[in-house]
């Protein structure tokens, strides 16, 4: 019942997609010696109009997925459609221009489209693979509730530390007052780790997946004269340790949701370029035919 | 020696109680006073609260009141029409001022006594009077339950919250654990500091959604909300010379503890009334929480002399406790005048195909019912008014003619909004149901004949019979056709006025059980038997209820009888030896459980435990041998249903992930839904496009939380409503806004009120209170000129005034029913994650 949108229907538009590829190629091999392939023989217009349609088509995704009332078909089938027709766009304009480039309009058209599909192509693949990777990050719950565990366990490690020196109440403090998590578009793409801590007062020092506050914690156990301090100190080793835990799905989980979108802002306002491009390019070729 | 003689005052009538239901008895019994020139009332309205209308002083600030049943005329001496909580208490204010209204306030009466016809009523400041008549008109809510311990009636002690913006910067104390106090303690924590008080080590009592709140602000280090679990409150003491003005003495687990506060407020829920009403001797139906009081038609009880109105009668809307309050003194006065929804009943009864007068015709119904005839007028007739009234005539001239009178009367009630119910003119041999609808009305035949088909086989029911009563009982589509016969009239009563009068008579739920009982047995058993041979066994087989939870029985345990499941799911598991436990299989209302132990295996081989409440006919080994000997007894496709089961067991006990997921998704609630969303998160890009859909094609409010809720194993069951088979929602809306469509829909119909109930009322968080959300621009002028917000719920919208104005109406997913191409929310979804499914569904989520 759950088919993801490759699979949709049995791929029944990789099909439609690889007849239409055929019946465009058939169309493009009828190109006879006499005149070269290009894009202003009979063939290269069919190519063309039936590109450009395509595009236009692909294009009105962005409207029919957000027609809630209603429409043809379901979301899902459009997309699926969609990346298989989005596919065969490469080959029918390859077919329609012929490969003839130059420094002009017509190949900016082109290499747009290009960019469109290629970041089409880095989309379904985000698609595809991360959902499942990020419900996995999870652990059953959602972005909510990794951080409510981590506000928990900061709580409890603030107060295990209050209950130790004043070296380690410094030292888990200024760890946990200057974690961070996200930042800008790059940050949470990459997952970078921004966070600080204060070693001595004044001096802040990078502080990444903060594993000096856990060693420091682990390497002042063994030397602590207090029994009531070590059990502290245990208890806090073990929060911070979870608490690193729960850091890194966080990270995770921003990280993979952050490709999941980002690249849709590269797919629709080339998309946009690209209509642009393609509307001087027809008007061009009829103007100076 | 009479009253006066000991100084008491004495009345024809005293009234308790100044809701709506009091305060218009009063006016009416001040009219007559007037009309006689009395010198002193003949009557008192005695209300514990310091205001009138207690109930109705306590809604949220600028509440949007309902006139529903908008087709009731309003039949009293005080005005009320539709406006907000402040426009009608002050409309109320002026009319008991105009008409010098006997009334007394914080006269809360906490005893009633009756000595040779005469009433003495106690009052909790000492005070005592006595009168003819007593009418209660106490409703439903009860007195908030107070803390019991010294200090408790201080006045920063509080058992209620009107307005947490009201208080600002305080240290304040919120005591229970339940979802009222949860909500005070969440509203007040936005600019207040808050401690709550758990009397136990969890909040094991709230809704989901409050639980989680609840849990996230108590860990939130940046909100100042703190807990104090296993708390009870030992004295509160004014202390005015300090910086805050109480301190309240706890003990906790640690030993005593003292904070000081601002203020304490309390939510310990409320004392219902019932115990007060048996005290002056008023016998209830039965021990069920929601029983009502038996009453005659004119709201009298068992005790002569003393009457029930209002919400306690069972009448939860404003406009029929006021009606009640005029009708009730005029009865009481020996004037019997038609009850002010005597039209009602009159268009009910347009087109039957005699002339009586509508008292009369009501007569005759009840006698014609055998198992109505027990019920008391009052209920008959109400049950009346809440069915509808279904005439069958054949093809021809005289269908004709009722079509046009019934026409006629349509067009006199036009107007009307809604329309009062007229009878429905049905053709013979039209379809009144069809298998695998939903709809859990409940038909009597007043007269002529139904033909009921069902596997193949088609029975004919008569004159007094009643159908319909399985999915009644079971919550899940009809399992049969009923076709209507020749020249027969029927009554098709709705689900909730069935359940209420289930819960409220015994007589009534005797007969329907054993009637379901019976057809059930035939139906699983011995298709072909008659009738009068089920009979006798269907009432030696008892009915159990089982909680949520509960084992119906364990593994390895002896086993001697079998159960029929008739509402609710039961699970099994089984356990190998050092093995973890196995869940093997789920089943549902029509299914056998345990039927192994009469098939030739003593010994339980699984534990069976209901998933949700749930109910079974348990039928014995005496019973079973006599029901495979009828005549055509399914032997056959029993054993065959065993082998079945027996593969499917086997199958599922070595697939344990698979038993994991079912396990899980009976811990949802799911063994109750029948049309659930459900997210594949190995699909699910997050894009949330599904709740976009849900805003944009439902008011612009989405009602489902994709985010939210519980995964295993990569299924993500999101807070949105599952349409369970017996809709808790639909338990208390006071106007009957919660209606199930026939393909299952549960939807909010527009006659919502806003009181709240079903959002409380709904265990799984998924209705909430909201105003109408303002409109938006087109999509394209957002695609192309950036205008609005862009599909989706807006965060945080400010409602228009008109909405304001409008007030907050309840919530809920409705399944798209009134869309095509089905369920925006899976429509929308570009990677086909989301989908809905039926409980049957679910074993294919197994894979
Ligand atoms: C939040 C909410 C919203 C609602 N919205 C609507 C709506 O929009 N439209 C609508 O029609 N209905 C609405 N209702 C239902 C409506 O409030 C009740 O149906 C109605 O108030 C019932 O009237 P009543 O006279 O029976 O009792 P109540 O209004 O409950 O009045 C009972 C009175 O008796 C007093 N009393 C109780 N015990 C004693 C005693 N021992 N001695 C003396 N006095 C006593 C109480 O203080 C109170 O004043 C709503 C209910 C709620 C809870
Ligand atoms: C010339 C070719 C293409 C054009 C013009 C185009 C255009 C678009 C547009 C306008 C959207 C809507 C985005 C939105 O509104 O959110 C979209 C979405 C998408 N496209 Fe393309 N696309 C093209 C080719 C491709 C290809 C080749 C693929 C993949 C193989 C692809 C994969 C996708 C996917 C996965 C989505 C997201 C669907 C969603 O989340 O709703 N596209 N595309
Ligand atoms: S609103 Fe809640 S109780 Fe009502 S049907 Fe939906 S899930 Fe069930
Ligand atoms: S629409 Fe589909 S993919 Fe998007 S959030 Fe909803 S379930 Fe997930």
């Amino acid at each position: 019942m759950f088919e993801n949108i490759l699979r949709y229907r049995s791929a029944r538009y990789f099909w439609w997609s690889l007849a239409l590829v055929l019946v465009c190629v058939g169309i493009y091999v009828t190109h006879g010696r006499a005149e070269p392939p290009n894009g202003g023989t009979w063939q290269g217009y069919t190519l063309g109009t039936v590109g450009a349609l395509l595009i236009v088509w692909l294009t009105w995704l962005g409207v029919r997925k957000r027609r809630y009332g209603g429409g043809v078909g379901s979301v899902q089938g459009w997309t699926s459609a969609h990346v298989y027709l989005g596919t065969a766009c490469l080959v029918i304009g390859s077919l329609h221009s012929a490969l003839q480039f130059g420094w002009n309009v017509h190949t900016l058209a082109y290499v747009l489209m290009c960019l469109v599909i290629f970041s089409g192509f880095f989309g379904l693949y985000v698609y595809v693979n991360y959902p499942r990777v990020l419900s996995d990050n999870r652990l059953g719950g959602n972005r909510e509730s990794l951080f409510g565990e981590l506000f928990e366990l900061n709580e409890r490690g603030l107060a295990l530390a209050r209950r130790c020196s004043v070296q380690v109440q410094q030292a888990v403090n200024s760890a946990i007052e200057r974690t961070v998590v996200g930042g800008g578009v790059w940050a949470q793409l990459s997952g970078a780790d921004h966070s600080r801590i204060e070693t001595e007062p004044g001096k802040l020092i990078p502080h990444p997946d903060q594993q000096l506050a856990i060693d420091t914690i682990a390497s002042l156990i063994p030397r602590s004269e207090k029994a009531q301090e070590v059990v502290a100190l245990e208890e806090l080793l073990s929060v911070l340790c979870r608490r690193q835990t729960i850091l890194r799905r966080l990270r995770h989980d921003i990280r993979m949701q952050g490709w999941l979108q980002v690249w849709l802002y590269v797919h629709v306002p080339v998309t946009i370029a690209l209509i642009g491009a393609l509307i001087v390019h027809i008007v061009t070729t009829f103007f100076y035919w | 020696m009479s009253p006066e003689q000991h100084g008491e005052q004495h009345f024809g009538i005293a009234i308790v109680g100044s809701g709506p239901g009091g305060l218009s008895a009063a006016a009416r019994a001040a009219f007559h006073d007037r009309e006689s020139g009395a010198v002193t009332p003949s009557y008192v309205l005695l209300e514990g609260f310091s205001a009138h209308a207690k109930t109705i002083q306590q809604y949220q600030k600028g509440k949007h009141v309902m006139a529903e049943p908008g087709f009731l005329d309003l039949r009293s001496d005080f005005g009320f029409r539709e406006g907000t909580r402040e426009s009608i208490l002050d409309g109320w204010s002026a009319s008991l001022a105009e008409n010098t209204v006997n009334i007394r306030y914080g006269a809360e009466v906490t005893r009633i006594s009756q000595e040779n016809h005469v009433f003495t009523l106690h009052t909790a400041d000492g005070g005592r009077l006595t009168a003819d008549n007593v009418v209660l008109g106490i409703g439903t809510a009860g007195n908030p339950r107070k803390l019991g311990v010294p200090g408790e009636n201080l006045l920063l002690v509080q058992y209620q919250l009107d307005d947490p913006d009201e208080y600002r910067g305080e240290t304040i104390v919120v005591v229970g654990a339940g979802d009222a106090a949860i909500e005070n303690a969440l509203g007040l924590s936005k600019q207040n500091r808050v401690i709550i008080v758990n009397r136990g080590a969890e909040f094991s009592r709230a809704k989901e959604g409050n639980l989680n709140a609840v849990l996230a602000a108590i860990n939130n280090p940046s909100l100042p909300f703190d807990c104090l679990y296993e708390s009870n409150v030992k004295e509160v003491v004014e202390t005015p010379d300090a910086k805050t003005p109480l301190a309240v003495t706890f003990n906790t687990p640690e030993g005593e503890k003292t904070i000081d506060c601002h203020r304490l407020i309390a939510r310990l829920g409320g004392v219902p009334p019932r115990k007060f009403v048996e005290s002056i001797g008023v016998t209830f139906p039965n021990d069920k929480p929601d029983a009502i009081p038996e009453l005659s038609r004119t709201y009298e009880t068992n005790v002569p002399g003393l009457y029930i109105i209002g919400a306690l009668a069972g009448y939860p809307l404003i406009k029929q406790a006021m009606n009640q309050g005029y009708d009730v003194v005029e009865f009481i006065r020996g004037n019997l005048i038609k009850p002010a929804d005597h039209p009602l009943l009159e268009y009910q009864f347009h087109c039957m195909p005699f002339l009586r007068d509508a008292d009369d015709v009501l007569a005759m119904f009840q006698q014609r019912i055998p198992m109505f005839r027990q019920l008391n007028a009052l209920a008959f007739r109400e049950l009346l008014i809440e069915s509808n009234v279904m005439v069958a005539y054949p093809a021809g001239p005289l269908l004709v003619e009722a079509q046009a009178k019934l026409k006629a009367l349509q067009a006199q009630l036009a107007d009307r909004n809604p329309r009062p119910r007229t009878p429905r003119l049905i053709r013979e041999g039209d379809y009144l149901y069809r298998a695998g609808e939903y709809a859990a009305s409940f038909f009597t035949i007043i007269e002529g004949e139904v033909q009921v088909e069902e596997d193949g086989y088609s029975r004919t029911l008569e004159r007094g019979q009643f159908f319909g009563e399985s999915s009644l009982i079971s919550g899940r589509p009809r399992i049969d056709s009923a076709r209507a016969g020749a020249s027969c009239i029927l009554i098709e009563t709705p689900r909730r006025t069935m359940v209420k009068l289930l819960s409220s008579n015994e007589e009534v739920r005797a007969g329907v059980d054993w009637i379901f009982v019976v057809r059930e047995l035939r139906r699983q058993f011995a298709p072909e038997a008659e009738f009068t041979d089920l009979r006798e066994i269907a009432l030696a087989c008892p009915i159990r209820q089982y909680r949520a939870g509960e084992a119906l029985y364990a593994q390895n345990d002896p086993g001697d009888v079998m159960h029929l499941v008739r509402r609710g799911s039961v699970t099994l598991t089984r356990a190998v030896a050092g093995g973890p436990e196995t869940l093997v299989a789920e089943l549902r209302s029509g299914e056998l459980v345990g039927q192994m132990a009469l098939m030739g295996d003593a010994v339980r081989r699984e534990t069976a435990v209901a998933s949700v409440a749930t109910e079974t006919i348990e039928i014995d080994r005496r019973n079973f041998l006599a029901l495979m000997n009828k005549r055509g007894a399914r032997v056959e496709s029993l054993q065959r249903k065993v082998s079945q089961r027996l593969l499917t067991i086997s199958e599922m006990e070595v697939r344990q992930e698979s038993g994991n997921l079912m396990r899980f998704l009976m811990n949802q609630g799911l063994g109750e839904a029948t049309d659930t969303l459900i997210i594949n998160e190995s699909l699910c890009v997050g894009c949330d496009n599904c709740e976009k859909a849900c805003a944009e094609t439902h008011g612009g409010i989405s009602r489902l939380n994709r985010s939210a809720g519980a995964t295993f194993a990569r299924i993500h069951v999101p807070v949105s409503c599952r349409h369970c088979e017996h809709p808790h929602c639909m338990k208390d809306c006071p106007p009957n806004a919660l209606q199930r469509a026939v393909n299952g829909e549960v939807f909010i119909s527009d006659a919502c009120i806003g009181c709240g109930n079903c959002e409380k009322n709904c265990p799984y968080g998924v209705i909430k209170l909201a105003y109408e959300a303002p409109k938006k621009p087109g999509l394209l002028q957002w695609i192309l000129f950036g205008i609005g917000s862009g599909p989706g719920e807006e965060a945080g919208y400010q409602p228009s005034k008109s909405a304001k104005e409008k007030g907050k109406r309840a919530v809920k997913c409705d399944a798209c029913m009134n869309r095509r191409g089905g369920a925006a929310c899976v429509a929308a979804c570009p990677t086909g994650a989301a989908q809905r499914l039926s409980p049957e569904q679910f074993i294919d989520l197994l894979g």
